[in-house]
């Protein structure tokens, strides 16, 4: 649900990292947050285990800049990927705008993958969204593994209504910021469609 | 599908109505910050001495909070948890839900006390509630109305510059 506030001249979204444990979200937020200019972006926030592990969320607040006089602001969240974290994932889900599915592409993560697409689905619903009609896009991360499952085969098992897809590597940053703008992309062309209120 | 794509829209004169309100409350509560968010974690406006705190963060952890608390009170039963209360060394957060979607949160220190607190933002969310009603039946209003969006001329052109 985006806030779009007239006094201020503000559009607010947000954005949702989904996916299984260790697929790389909180890692394609922290890239982003390395590479954005200083004035376009607010504090990096991790409520995450002592071994790094997310607990609840990341959040990282971005200015994009203006659109037709409005300042676009863009809320990155990420879920936690750990299976039994699931109550938190579905709080982070509330009021979401877009959402990034990021797959980790090693074929021993293959099943986790197809569980976490499997449990989106599912919390959407329970929200009252259908993740069909969501601005949707998918990361295939780690593709610079050796052991990765053919892309074919990710695109079949997770992709079947062919939303785009990224190949990325989110240590080095490739396909980083092609997701996000894919995905900011279809946020805007959803709020020109749908006006203030849809 | 009711949660789909529907949009909060903010305008200025419920604006400066909301602001009015929060200056009461601050004043009338000797309290230092007010801040009002949406529960998905979005900023709608702050009073007081914000100029040193990070109230975009504020905003998320806010909306993150209540929604664990949400979490907790649906497992014990209870429909939601509407007061919480975190005591520091000087300074202290009053959070509560105003008219069902918005959160208010009061930080104040020695200067005040909770119950002073408590009772204040009881008189002030009335004032909310109705101010977040009118705004609602306006965006509902402009729905309705059929009036182009502001938003309909954005072009491929637009959104492509946004990450030039």
């Amino acid at each position: 649900m985006s806030f779009i506030n007239y006094a201020s001249r503000e559009i607010n979204c947000k954005i949702v990292y989904y996916g299984p444990g260790l697929c790389g979200k909180t890692t394609n937020l922290q890239f982003i947050y390395q590479k954005t200019s200083p004035d376009a972006k607010g504090k990096m926030i991790s409520l995450a285990t002592e071994t790094e592990r997310t607990l609840f969320f990341d959040f990282l607040p971005l200015a994009l800049g203006e659109i037709r006089g409005f300042k676009t602001r863009f809320h990155l969240y990420t879920v936690p990927g750990q299976v039994f974290y699931d109550a938190s994932r579905k709080l982070i889900l509330k009021g979401v705008d877009g959402v990034i599915f990021v797959a980790d592409s090693q074929e021993e993560r293959l099943d986790a993958n197809i569980e976490s697409m499997e449990n989106l689905k599912l919390n959407l619903e329970e929200q009252g969204y259908d993740l069909d009609k969501l601005p949707f896009v998918i990361q295939y991360n780690k593709s610079d593994l050796p052991n990765v499952s053919p892309r074919a085969e990710l695109t079949s098992l997770l992709n079947p209504n062919k939303v785009p897809e990224y190949d990325a590597c989110a240590t080095t940053g490739e396909g980083v910021f092609e997701t996000l703008k894919a995905v900011a992309k279809l946020i805007l062309m959803e709020l020109k469609k749908g006006g203030t209120g849809g | 599908m009711a949660a789909q794509s529907s949009t909060f829209v903010m305008y200025d004169e419920e604006l400066r109505k909301i602001n009015q309100v929060s200056e009461k409350l601050l004043r009338e509560s000797n309290s230092k910050v007010i801040f009002l968010v949406d529960k998905n974690g979005q900023l709608i406006t702050s009073v007081g001495e914000t100029a040193h705190l990070d109230t975009t963060s504020l905003a998320s952890l806010t909306a993150g909070n209540i929604a664990a608390t949400g979490g907790l009170a649906k497992l014990i039963g209870e429909k939601e948890f509407s007061i919480l209360f975190h005591e520091g060394e000087k300074d202290n957060i009053h959070i509560s839900i105003v008219g069902g979607r918005v959160i208010l949160v009061v930080i104040f220190d020695q200067r005040s006390s909770l119950g002073l607190v408590r009772l204040r933002v009881k008189k002030a969310s009335d004032d909310y509630g109705l101010i977040f009603e009118e705004l609602a039946k306006k965006s509902e209003q402009e729905d309705q109305s059929g009036a182009p969006s502001a938003f309909a001329e954005i072009t491929d052109d637009d959104i492509d510059n946004l990450f030039s």
